[in-house]
């Protein structure tokens, strides 16, 4: 009869712990997960048999012009809000992390969004791009002499007016983020570049952006995901939540909500969840990759 | 001692009876539930061996939690569904048919409105309705008045609809419209306006008759979406979705004329007073060339198939009253939706009430859609208006795309109705055996 070793008993320890969790990932997320695979392979409307046939969906799926259409819109948003939101946090949590002044009352404001409920936020916003009479952005251009802006009832402005409230909604977050990073850059670098006559400019690219590159990986990350996921914006500010007009907003996300909820068809649904998953595998693999990469 | 044995035996009788517990099923909207709530307690009240338990979900939910329920063997003995879920319902297994002992054809034929026959498939009815829906016009008396027109008189024909509409509309110095005169919302109502209503005033037909085929890609469908179209881009009275929703714009007092459903009525009642409170009238669609025509909508109630013996016999009951003549009237009276019997219908105060009224006359000449996916097919109309309004492209062409979208919806349902059939036979026949 051996005695256990004390690290033996830590591990199982943490074993038991972890126990709990792991079960709710099992089921709750690694089961699912793998389970829209197989049901990607089948035509199911959620009663009945599930109906195996092959690569069907996926064929459908890529003649269909809707769904391209739709992908490049996914892409569209990522492709405005990543570089859009990063810089404008980036910014606005450089300057806030230099002043003292009510700097707390002003994280708070940029924080605040974050934690409203994109329903609510959607809507306001929704009323906001509204034409005249009632649309208080076309009211304010009208009162100088500006022509009104179509917003949502456009096939061009429509998807950059959905995605604005998306970039405002995730700014808090991101300065939050930025500003630990910047905190955490030790103050002797500062102070050496300083002793070295280092202007602004060089010290910005010398020393911080360099020293943020862990936060920068990580906000590219998290928010490119975010911005291919994009649904509640787009299904409470468009019409009956279509993604319209003329799917000029849909995203990826809504067209899979809408396969599988309006139209019953989970196995389309599931082969749309696959080409997602893959889509965000590859950018992530992709991003960690190039942005990590050692000097 | 036979005394106590018959006691025994009559209170055994009465708890067994007691035990016939069934469940209903709607979605969730304030004025329903608490009519449902009324009429469960009257039911009961006349039935008291009978129990129904009342439940309801978010109309998101809704359709989602009926079929993994019933499929699961779960959930309720009667369902409410929407009359174009049908198929779906039928495919999935979830109903079983009306008997003919309780529910005969002939009755239902005779008494309720000839659109309930679109709950029969195969011989047999699956459902019935308490209620109905159907379109009509809505005008604002006050911007009549202010424009010069008589308040009282509301368009009789689709060119006089033109023709106040131009008179009722304002706009701003830039020429943005501040005060539409016809809303224009085809994602709410306009689709089934423009495809039941307009199509067939202009002489056309929107669908074949077994359904299976578009039948609006004609001179009547483009002539019927050119009027349509001409209200936002000719005549420039309206603005696709003014307001957001033309119902709102029109409540707002910021719209002249809307054209919606009967379930409406409550949403403008609940305006509020003082000086510039709302006076508005509603009257029957405009026609035209003569055509009077209607759209009609309605929720029905089935007997599920998971219900069976003592339970199926109590869910007939339930079915019944909930589709009396009596339930029809508190319906119509608590939740302003029209009763779906002609002759509750035809009561004199209700054909000539100040608010039902035109709806219930627009019900003579209603026609319904059997819709394969409403969703989607209302989508192709949707899309057809903004192709012409914000791409500019010619009517033809949008009416064409539309066409073609339409039909594929048809025809990959009609595919999968074949199918389900199919499946159903082969499963049938081994269980004969």
């Amino acid at each position: 009869m051996s005695k256990r070793t004390i690290a033996q008993k830590r591990a199982i320890w943490a074993w038991v712990f972890m126990a709990v969790p792991l079960v709710y990932f099992i089921l709750v997320r690694f089961y699912p997960t793998l389970d829209a695979f197989s049901i990607s392979l089948t035509d199911w409307n959620i009663v009945g048999e599930k109906r195996y046939i092959g690569f069907d969906n996926f064929v459908v799926l890529f003649n269909d012009p809707v769904f391209w259409v739709v992908l490049g819109n996914t892409f569209e948003y990522l492709i405005l809000g990543v570089p859009i939101s990063l810089l404008l946090s980036f910014i606005i949590a450089y300057y806030l992390d230099q002043i003292r002044f009510g700097h707390g009352f002003l994280r708070a404001c940029y924080f605040i969004p974050f934690l409203t409920t994109a329903v609510a936020m959607a809507w306001v916003w929704r009323w906001f791009y509204q034409p005249v009479p009632i649309g208080m952005i076309n009211l304010a251009l009208g009162q100088l002499g500006i022509a009104q802006f179509e917003f949502l009832r456009s096939t061009t402005q429509a998807l950059p007016a959905v995605l604005a409230p998306a970039i405002w909604a995730g700014l808090g977050f991101q300065i939050v983020i930025f500003m630990a990073g910047l905190r955490a850059i030790p103050k002797t670098y500062y102070e050496a570049a300083k002793v070295d006559g280092a202007g602004a400019w060089q010290t910005l690219t010398e020393i911080t952006l360099p020293q943020l590159r862990p936060t920068i990986v990580f906000l590219v990350v998290i928010s490119s995901i975010g911005f291919l996921r994009i649904f509640d914006q787009v299904y409470n500010m468009t019409q009956e939540g279509e993604g319209g007009p003329l799917n000029a907003t849909r995203p990826l996300v809504l067209h899979i909500y809408k396969a599988a909820f309006d139209d019953f068809e989970m196995g389309m649904a599931a082969a749309q969840t696959v080409v997602l998953f893959l889509i965000l595998m590859v950018i992530t693999v992709f991003q960690l990759r190039v942005l990590r990469h050692d000097r | 001692m036979r005394g106590l044995v018959c006691a025994i035996f009559c209170l055994m009788m009465t708890t067994a009876a007691n035990a016939v517990e069934i469940e209903y099923w709607q979605y969730s909207y304030k004025t329903r539930i608490d009519a449902m709530e009324k009429l469960i307690e009257a039911f009961e009240a006349e039935n008291p061996d009978i129990t129904v338990t009342h439940n309801n979900f978010p109309y998101a939910q809704y359709r989602t939690k009926v079929a993994a329920a019933v499929a699961a063997g779960e959930g309720p003995d009667v369902v409410q569904l929407y009359y174009g879920w049908l198929h779906d319902y039928l495919a999935a297994g979830i109903l079983q048919p009306l008997s003919q002992e309780s529910f005969p054809h002939s009755e239902i034929e005779q008494e309720f409105f000839p659109m309930v026959g679109s709950m029969k498939s195969g011989g047999d009815y699956y459902a019935l309705p308490t209620a109905v829906r159907s379109l009509a016009l809505f005008w604002n008396k006050k911007i009549f008045r202010e424009a010069g027109l008589d308040p009282e008189v509301p368009p009789k024909t689709l060119d006089e609809l033109v023709e106040f509409a131009k008179k009722l509309t304002q706009r701003d110095p830039a020429g943005n419209i501040t005060q539409a005169g016809l809303t224009m919302g085809p994602i709410n109502q306009d689709h089934n306006w423009w495809r039941e209503v307009l199509v067939r005033q202009f002489g056309g037909v929107p669908y074949n008759a077994d359904n299976s085929k578009v039948m609006y890609d004609d001179e009547a469908g483009r002539a019927a979406f050119q009027y349509y179209a001409d209200f936002a881009t000719r005549h420039k009275t309206s603005v696709v979705d003014f307001m957001d929703k033309g119902e709102i714009a029109f409540k707002a007092g910021r719209a002249a004329m809307h054209i919606d459903g009967s379930f409406v009525l409550s949403f403008l009642k609940r305006t509020r007073g003082g000086r510039n409170r709302l006076e508005w009238g509603v009257a029957e669609l405009p026609e035209h060339n003569g055509i009077k025509s209607n759209f009609s909508s309605y929720w029905v109630n089935g007997i599920t198939s998971k219900a069976s013996g003592e339970k199926k016999l109590a869910a007939e009951k339930f079915l019944k009253f909930i589709t009396s003549p009596r339930a029809m009237q508190y319906w119509l009276d608590q939740v302003g939706e029209l009763p779906a019997r002609k002759a509750v219908a035809y009561r004199d105060d209700n054909r000539n009430h100040p608010e039902f009224g035109a709806f219930i006359r627009g019900l003579d000449y209603a026609h319904t859609t059997l819709f394969y996916s409403e969703s989607a097919q209302r989508k192709t109309v949707v899309d057809m208006l903004d192709r012409i309004v914000l791409n500019g492209m010619s009517v033809d062409e949008s009416l064409a795309i539309a066409a073609q979208e339409d039909q594929n919806i048809i025809d990959a349902a009609l595919i999968e109705i074949r199918e389900a059939a199919a499946a159903k036979e082969s499963t049938g026949v081994s269980s004969d055996e």
